[in-house]
């Protein structure tokens, strides 16, 4: 028992498989329970209209029940051929707010943000060069958890959605190390330094252009996306490194101003301009990502199509 | 703010708008990128006579 772990090497096996019975149990009597309430007692008994989940896994069962219930098809979207129209109708609801959301936020940047009293006018940059970092970092995460999830799952739209994160995330990682070197410049006096902070962004952007290329060198479509997946995986360990660089190590790259919790410490309309930028960067990913994606879905699923106009 | 101050930025004009024309290049890239992909991939699907079976 000793290496069973958790539960198992407290409880004893035997336990752990007991109480795992009386949840389904209980899980089972509710679903009796909805079904009795739903179509009437007498109809219950006489025609029954509960799913056949006889012979099922556990899992399986436990998901047909629910879906049963909730009468909810949580797999619907799953599919890549039935999220093509969905994400088509998203699309225009994020990029129109992405394009209004940059123009308030550059001209609060702009107009309304005070000069800078040690800096000058050359601390702008903040409004173009923090967002895109926070995106390199926050969709390589993503990237990670959706690759995971295509490749745990053998779900091919998730796979897809990560491939389609990855040239986005790359574009934004190029941004904000290019935007930094700008303001470098000026204010530090060097276009570049090896330190925590800057090197680990390049690695990122690294790890963004070998995931890229490695995908686009695999011929088999399943094969590059759990490959992908794995390099994905593998480099997320990079994103809290870049996160904590700065508290960790020594560097030229100043620490966190803007804390979750805490107070800021930087000007009221500075903040707001920096915000309404960073949402503008969200909405403008996920509309290009989902119409990347529509992209990626008919360039794969071809043949889909293709049978059906054979059947046809 | 007076447009001459506004375009000098300080005398940090080439950092700053240097920046912004930059991701401006790169978004617009990445736009312009895609629309072509978006083209291609439906001209190969309507080629190969799946004519309107891919509802836009």
């Amino acid at each position: 028992m000793g290496n069973l772990g958790g539960p198992a090497n407290i409880f004893g096996i035997k336990t752990v498989l007991g109480l795992w019975r009386l949840v389904l149990g209980l899980w089972a009597l509710a679903f009796e329970v909805e079904s009795c309430v739903r179509v009437g007692i007498h109809q219950t008994w006489s025609q029954d209209l509960r799913p056949k989940t006889q012979g099922l896994k556990p899992k399986t069962a436990l998901r047909i029940g629910l879906q049963f219930m909730t009468r909810i098809n949580w797999y619907k979207y799953a599919s890549p051929a039935a999220f093509y129209s969905l994400a088509g109708r998203m699309i225009p609801w994020f990029a129109v707010p992405a394009a209004v959301l940059f123009a308030v936020g550059l001209y609060l940047g702009f107009f309304v943000a005070p000069t800078d009293a040690q800096q000058g006018d050359a601390y702008r940059i903040i409004f173009i060069h923090v967002p895109a970092a926070w995106m390199g970092m926050m969709l390589y995460v993503l990237m990670a958890i959706y690759a995971a999830i295509g490749w745990a799952f053998n779900a091919r739209l998730a796979s897809m959605m990560a491939s389609s994160l990855s040239i986005t995330g790359a574009m934004f990682t190029f941004i904000s190390l290019v935007t930094g070197s700008l303001w470098g410049k000026p204010t530090w006096g060097t276009w570049w330094v090896w330190d925590a902070r800057l090197t680990s962004t390049l690695i990122l952007l690294f790890l963004y252009i070998g995931f890229i290329s490695l995908q686009a060198a695999i011929d088999d479509t399943r094969r590059a996306d759990r490959a992908g997946a794995l390099l994905a995986i593998v480099g997320v360990i990079n994103v809290p490194i870049i996160y904590f660089s700065v508290e960790w190590w020594n560097t030229l790259h100043q620490g966190a101003t803007i804390r979750l919790l805490d107070k800021p410490t930087m000007a009221p309309p500075m903040l707001a301009a920096l915000l309404i930028m960073l949402a503008a960067c969200w909405l403008y990913s996920i509309a290009v990502v989902l119409a990347r994606l529509r992209c990626i879905i008919v360039e794969r699923e071809q043949h889909v199509w293709r049978m059906a106009m054979v059947r046809e | 703010m007076k447009w001459s101050e506004f375009f000098s930025m300080g005398g940090y004009a080439l950092y700053v708008w240097g920046s912004y024309l930059l991701t401006l290049l790169a978004m617009g890239a990445e736009i312009v990128f895609l629309l072509r992909r978006r083209k291609r991939c439906f001209r190969a699907t309507t080629d190969s006579k799946l004519n309107g079976v891919i509802a836009e």
